[in-house]
């Protein structure tokens, strides 16, 4: 098993090792980069709402759920209930439930390890993980991306915070208000590719703005969700 | 506790179970109720889109129309353009913020 082939062999395989490591990286670390403009809109949120810098950072590293943070924290913002606001991002999170599920069996390891890295089961780590097919490259990747993300989304939370947040008329002045329905557009947009997906967001924003005069701030949201019962969801499909 | 801190403490919970419920406790060779996997699967569509339509549309349960519609309308052009989304968010707000000044 030493012979001079099988040294060649192993170089080839520690070369092409290598390049997928790099490629994860490289992946995990511009997805991280990108995260960053939304992380910095959720600080100015979250300052304008007069939430405290440990509240905020309390929803980046505790919620850890870019689109659940953002609906909770708005729905506080525009003074609903606690209730109100728990539920909105908890639909919004159901589908770490999933991922977690897909995820699972490259995570494998002692109990304290599975307490801990299941904190990082969010979109982009999943996404850099299910990627790959082989199981250690699909952990590498939902660590990479998982910890990549914590670590920007966490600083540009408090640099959005402390930075942008403390501006007061000059949010409205340069626009930083409406970087909100913009971070929500673009994480809804790569849904909009389907005409289910199309279907269920035009009802949820109708739902939504005709019922926000009308019910408590926040419901609507949550209301919103309903939508999804045109597609009769519980039914089996083929 | 203020409501904020609660929020914070209650959705991360909730939020944990659900992230945890794959790695802890399914293990590998479980699967969700397909009912569930096709609710987790459409939920956030409906629910993304109407905080996109009430954060530009809505102050303080009141329908209002003013500049964060241009930065919205400017947003998705952007999207469609397949920019960056630091671009995106940049626009969004550059194109407020000249409404605004008119």
């Amino acid at each position: 098993m030493t012979g001079p082939g099988t040294r060649r062999y192993g170089v080839a395989v520690l070369e092409a090792d290598r390049r997928t490591r790099n490629q994860i990286l490289r992946q995990a670390a511009s997805i991280s980069l990108a995260v960053t403009p939304f992380a910095a809109a959720f600080g100015v949120l979250c300052a304008e709402a007069n939430f405290s810098l440990t509240e905020t950072v309390g929803f980046s590293t505790l919620v850890f759920g870019g689109s659940a943070q953002f609906a909770s924290a708005t729905v506080l913002a525009d003074s609903g209930t606690v209730a109100a606001a728990v539920t909105a991002g908890a639909l919004l999170n159901l589908r770490s439930m999933a991922f977690g599920i897909v995820m699972a069996p490259a995570l494998k390891g002692p109990l304290w390890w599975r307490v801990v890295v299941s904190q990082l089961m969010i979109d982009e780590s999943t996404a850099i993980g299910v990627a790959r097919t082989e199981l250690r490259w699909r952990r590498f990747g939902y660590l990479a991306g998982g910890i990549g993300v914590f670590v920007l989304w966490n600083l540009f939370t408090v640099l959005g915070f402390t930075i942008l947040g403390g501006a007061g008329d000059l949010v409205t002045d340069l626009g930083i208000d409406a970087t909100i329905p913009a971070a929500f557009l673009a994480l809804l947009w790569p849904r909009l590719s389907h005409p289910d997906q199309r279907l269920i967001a035009a009802i949820g924003a109708a739902v939504a703005v005709v019922t926000a005069p009308l019910l408590p701030a926040g419901i609507p949201i949550v209301a919103a969700g309903l939508a999804v019962v045109v597609l009769r969801p519980w039914r089996s499909e083929p | 506790m203020s409501d904020v801190a609660l929020t914070v403490l209650v959705l991360a919970a909730i939020s944990y179970a659900f992230k945890s419920a794959g790695p802890l406790v399914l293990g590998g060779d479980r699967q969700l109720a397909p009912w569930l996997d096709r609710l987790a699967l459409l939920l956030p569509a409906p629910l993304l889109a109407a905080l996109v339509a009430s954060s530009t549309l809505v102050t303080d349960r009141q329908w209002a129309i003013d500049g964060r519609i241009v930065g919205l309308a400017v947003a998705a052009l952007a999207l469609w353009r397949r920019l960056p989304f630091v671009i995106v968010v940049i626009l969004a707000a550059a194109s407020t913020a000249l409404v605004r000044q008119l």
